[in-house]
């Protein structure tokens, strides 16, 4: 077994050490009361040949966006990762170390985490982030906690628009009761709704920006319509490259930021590991979930980094936790902070502009089909289209030719009749001419 | 004439008329180790006994104090915001927390006195 | 800028203090900057990212990984977090595209493979556990925690029982355990521990009453004892009419060899990146899995995976017949797929019979050290202990050195620490989980090297107050960094040391 290292010679002398004849007898209080060794359905060992060809055969079975015309966004991006990034995270003193308890001894990943911080709060245009979340939507949940516990208050809203995996995580979490949450058919921010409902009970209100159809709004007036009601406003992101076009949520008035860092540096990865970035204002420092990393100095008077405000966090103050959170996305923090520095302010923005053009160029196409139309008055990489067929059908057929055309609205929505020929459409810098010659071609058969 | 009264959580009371500062002691200041942060209560706030009311932070343990008596928050003390050693420092003196009106003078008697708290301790 | 690099120790300043706005590592076709629709919220700012060119950027990132200890380097005794190696197949595996490059939300017949993948790992934990269920989705352990949690929750408010609201929890509990609790609302009673480092069966009779809805409990507990009277707990807990919720932190010590699922447990999470290898990565991606019995598989989270005579499904919407008894959704998506992939390779990997041998190997390992140093430290219980030995610092009293100071000195000695003052039922604990795949020659090493260090506890506190001497940066100021804490860089920290 080449994972242990152990001989049968090691393990008589080391029984003999113990003063046992064999090991089941450092099991014996156990098998008094239950038995042990059972036998289990499961196969014996396989070579590592056998281990490979048998998942190689699994992944062999998908469609995945290097073997198919790849338009899908809602949450989950398709963007071309540097050769670097991966080859870096595989470094053994990244991937196999542990969380960064004793500083001494982890000065490289404390120090990625700093710069992570730092960069996060320069996207969000806040003034402190955490080192990570699991992922956006547990994110997200995490900052209407803080939000409920710094206010006192227990109120939720979610807009209308916010991804319905997300609304369905925060309401789980938080136990909002589902009368609080409606969706409309307008497909823009119901803010006379959120005008409407926001009162000295509210805690927080939740609005995506761009939301899950991708549509792009200015919420300073709602920042300051809930914080003159002693609200906090959170905005959440699920596409962090919008960031590079778009004034930041802390300049519109954000309290607190949950974005979805994924499109930096990690794969799609059929829904996980991701990377949950969240923000907020200095003044709300204590009620912050999580892992974060802070400067200091050794007796040398060298600067060094630890984690601190430890205090907060599940193993000292236990019952009193702000989360109970235990890891942060390390390796896939890593990942995004590594991607990001790779490409600087001017990659950055370059490459935040080549999804928003590709996404025109896509556009300008899809129009050109017959009794296809758009939704969105604003859009930063994807869009919402309205066909004269369900949005499932449509999909389907699109896959039996390649193309991997969107996600229909009604998957995530489905109690809502009028939203079922809705597709969600994404572009992005991976999408060529090409492939978008090939879409239409495709939408122009099935339709 | 100030008395001081001390409870078993190992918070301190001087009381004055129906005025009473509350603090934490030296011992419990001692335990947590270096304070980092102070978490105090609002004034105009209502405290009850026995109910937590601040909080204490160390770097490797957070404490909640809880009110000694029942009453009306008057004062909180704003120096520990930005020099929260003070409560290492004179934990018994500079370092008091919150200034409070006392609402019923009888919850007094059920508190320890210097010398019951210092057996307390002791065992 | 000064150089105070030693050897192959590299000063390496703050990306923000050598990268530019106008460097960069990446080469991208060129923007048009024709037109926009982002509309009303439209900006070209200055957002203040610093770049770097590829060869700074690997420099920088390489420089920075040699001041992090690794398990590719060296053993790391931490007690609870099961240290193990990571094997790399499992990362190559991971790489495959038909994992990587496949999203969530694609129409289901074109991921079957990935949904088949999700399938095959959740039978070998619902085998290995002896449980009716599982549930993928959780984030990490402490989110399967509030997984296992909130189903108990769900089915006691099915029942109509919602003045059931205690928890009970040990007093050696991770702290997530409590904080789990306490969040969703429950009143966290601790149980203590008696003298031989379990759970007071008296105590928690004592603290079940009509209010009982759970207790938590952890077995093999944070002391690397087996809960003997578990089954006996598990069936006062039954009768009650609560539940158990078991944290599977310690998994490793009973894998393959003994079913959790005997022992009455309700629900379990399991560690992925403890038990089953994936890597640790400097704190995370974790992924957390949690296993349930009949009694709590109604109440599991979306998504389901189902299957029809051929093919895969997802039972994804809260309004779905098949879940409407789910507590709800934990997370978007379907979970840690790449952490799936790794794990299910490792099982496969060792089989049955190897995952027999794997907690088999650990309780050994951590038998031979604790026999081997009983002598010069002090246990903290008597008898065989399991996959971790914990010791008190008693063997320390009158030396003036404390836990951390010992620990710091083994940094000196190219070790990481073990666990430190945890559990908290024993006095400056240390707690040693060596894993099944340290060799002999490894743990005798460390054996070596602790008793050597115990020894020169004797001749006094100076050596451990100053250590560690040979890391890239000494002891830090914990304190400073929590009483002022600077958590990001600012561009006036320049100006401020100058």
């Amino acid at each position: 077994m080449r994972y242990l290292p152990l001989t049968k010679n090691d393990r008589e002398e080391m029984l003999s050490t113990i003063g046992v004849n064999n090991i089941d007898e450092l099991f014996s209080n156990i098998a008094e009361k239950v038995s042990i060794n059972p036998k289990f359905d499961l196969p014996n060992h396989k070579t590592e040949m056998e281990v490979e060809k048998h998942l190689s055969l699994l992944s062999d079975k998908n469609l995945h966006a290097d073997n198919s015309n790849f338009f899908i966004g809602g949450g989950s991006y398709k963007h071309h990762i540097p050769a670097s990034v991966d080859h870096i995270i595989q470094r053994s003193e990244f991937l196999t170390s542990y969380t960064p308890y004793q500083p001494e001894i982890s000065q490289g990943t404390l120090q990625y985490l700093y710069e992570f911080q730092t960069q996060v709060s320069l996207l969000t245009g806040m003034d402190i982030s955490n080192a990570s979340m699991y992922d956006g939507s547990t994110a997200a949940a995490e900052a209407v906690s803080m939000a409920k516990r710094i206010t006192k208050r227990n109120e939720v809203i979610l807009s209308n628009t916010i991804h319905p995996h997300y609304a369905d995580v925060i309401k789980t979490v938080s136990g909002i009761k589902d009368s609080e949450f409606v969706y409309n058919r307008n497909f823009s921010i119901d803010i006379d709704y959120l005008f409407n409902e926001v009162d000295e009970n509210t805690a927080c209100v939740v609005v995506q920006n761009p939301d899950f159809f991708g549509s792009c709004y200015d919420l300073s007036s709602l920042a300051e319509f809930v914080q003159s009601k002693g609200a906090l406003l959170i905005v959440v992101v699920t596409e962090v490259l919008s960031l590079g076009m778009m004034k930041s949520p802390g300049a519109m008035g954000a309290d607190i930021v949950a974005c979805e860092g994924q499109s930096l540096g990690n794969p799609m990865n059929f829904g996980g590991p991701y990377v949950g970035l969240l923000s907020t204002k200095n003044k709300y420092l204590r009620q912050i979930p999580g892992r974060i990393v802070g400067e200091s100095e050794d007796v040398d008077g060298k600067k060094g980094f630890v984690l601190t405000l430890s205090a907060r966090e599940q193993h000292i103050r236990r019952e009193k936790a702000t989360s109970n959170i235990c890891t942060n996305s390390g390796l896939c923090s890593l990942a995004f902070t590594i991607h990001l520095t790779l490409l600087g302010e001017k990659g950055f923005k370059s490459l935040s502009r080549l999804n928003h053009e590709s996404a025109l160029n896509l556009k300008e196409k899809i129009l050109k089909i017959p009794e296809v139309k758009l939704l969105n008055k604003s859009f930063f990489n994807e869009f919402t289209i309205e066909l004269p067929i369900k949005g499932e059908v449509f999909v389907d057929r699109m896959a039996e030719k390649g193309v991997l055309a969107g996600i229909p609205v009604s998957r995530l929505i489905n109690n809502n009749k009028e939203l079922d020929n809705f597709v969600v459409v994404a572009s992005t810098e991976t999408n060529t001419e090409d492939d978008m010659n090939s879409y239409i071609e495709a939408a122009n058969e099935v339709l | 004439m100030a008395e001081i009264y001390f409870t078993k959580d190992h918070e301190w009371i001087k009381v004055e008329d129906n005025i009473g500062v509350v603090g934490i002691t030296a011992y419990a200041s001692e335990q947590l180790g270096d304070i980092v942060f102070v978490e105090l209560p609002e004034e105009g706030i209502t405290a009850e006994i026995g109910k937590d009311i601040a909080v204490v932070e160390s770097v490797k343990a957070a404490s909640e104090v809880y009110s000694p008596v029942s009453g009306t928050i008057i004062k909180s003390n704003e120096d520990l915001n930005s020099t929260p050693e003070i409560v290492n420092e004179d934990p018994v003196g500079k370092g008091w927390f919150y200034e409070i009106e006392i609402s019923n003078n009888d919850e007094l008697s059920g508190l320890m006195s210097e010398e019951e708290y210092q057996k307390h301790i002791g065992d | 800028m000064k150089n105070s690099n030693k050897g192959l120790n590299h000063d390496e300043p703050i990306l923000f203090e050598i990268g530019g706005v106008d460097k960069s590592g990446v080469d991208l076709n060129k923007p048009t900057f024709k037109e926009n629709f982002i509309g009303e919220c439209f900006e070209d700012r200055e957002i203040g990212l610093p770049g770097l060119s590829e060869p700074e950027s690997i420099r920088h990132y390489v420089r920075l990984s040699r001041k992090n200890y690794s398990i590719d380097a060296g053993l790391y005794p931490l007690g609870s977090c099961t240290m193990k190696h990571n094997p790399r197949l499992n990362e190559k595996l991971a790489r495959l595209k038909g994992f990587s490059e496949v999203h969530p939300l694609q129409p289901l017949s074109t991921c079957q493979g990935a949904l088949e993948l999700i399938d095959e790992i959740s039978i070998w934990l619902k085998e290995l556990t002896g449980m009716k269920a599982v549930t993928m989705t959780p984030k990490a352990g402490a989110q399967g925690e509030l997984c296992g949690m909130l189903a108990i929750k769900k089915a006691i408010e099915a029942r109509n029982e919602c003045n059931r609201t205690k928890v009970l929890v040990p007093d050696s509990a991770h702290g997530t355990n409590p904080a789990t609790a306490a969040f969703l609302g429950f009143d966290v009673v601790t149980i203590k521990s008696d003298k031989n480092g379990r759970l007071n069966f008296d105590d928690f009779k004592e603290n079940v009453d009509k209010d009982f809805a759970a207790a938590m409990i952890t077995n093999p507990n944070t002391c690397g004892l087996f809960e003997d009277d578990i089954i006996e707990i598990a069936n006062y807990i039954h009768d009650a009419g609560g539940y158990l919720y078991c944290d599977g932190a310690n998994f490793n010590a009973l894998v393959g060899k003994v079913r959790p699922g005997d022992l009455g447990i309700d629900a379990m999470h399991i560690n992925l990146h403890k038990t089953f290898s994936t890597p640790h990565g400097g704190g995370g991606p974790g992924s957390g899995p949690v296993v349930f019995s009949d009694i709590l598989k109604d109440f599991c989270p979306a998504p389901l995976l189902k299957k029809d005579e051929e093919n895969y499904y997802l039972v994804e919407n809260h309004n779905d017949k098949d879940i409407d008894k789910s507590f709800g959704r934990l997370c978007v998506f379907h979970g840690q797929m790449g952490m799936f992939v790794r794990a299910l390779s490792y099982m496969m990997s060792h089989g049955s019979d190897g995952l027999r041998q794997v907690s088999e190997d650990a309780v050994l390992n951590a038998n031979y050290i604790k026999s081997s140093l009983e002598d010069i430290l002090t246990p903290a219980y008597e008898g065989y202990c399991m996959h971790e030995v914990l010791f008190n610092d008693d063997f320390l009293s009158g030396t003036g050195v404390e836990t951390i100071d010992f620990a710091k000195a083994l940094i000196d000695k190219g070790y990481h620490p073990m666990t430190i003052y945890f559990p908290l039922v024993v006095h400056g604990a240390l707690l040693v989980e060596p894993t099944e795949t340290e060799s002999k020659n490894s743990i005798d090493q460390f054996i070596e090297t602790i008793r050597e260090l115990a020894s020169k506890t004797q001749d006094g506190e100076d050596f451990f107050k100053k250590a560690p001497i040979y890391t890239p940066i000494r002891r830090l100021d914990e304190t400073k960094a929590a009483r002022n804490p600077v958590l990001r860089w600012q561009k006036n920290d320049v100006i401020a040391a100058e």
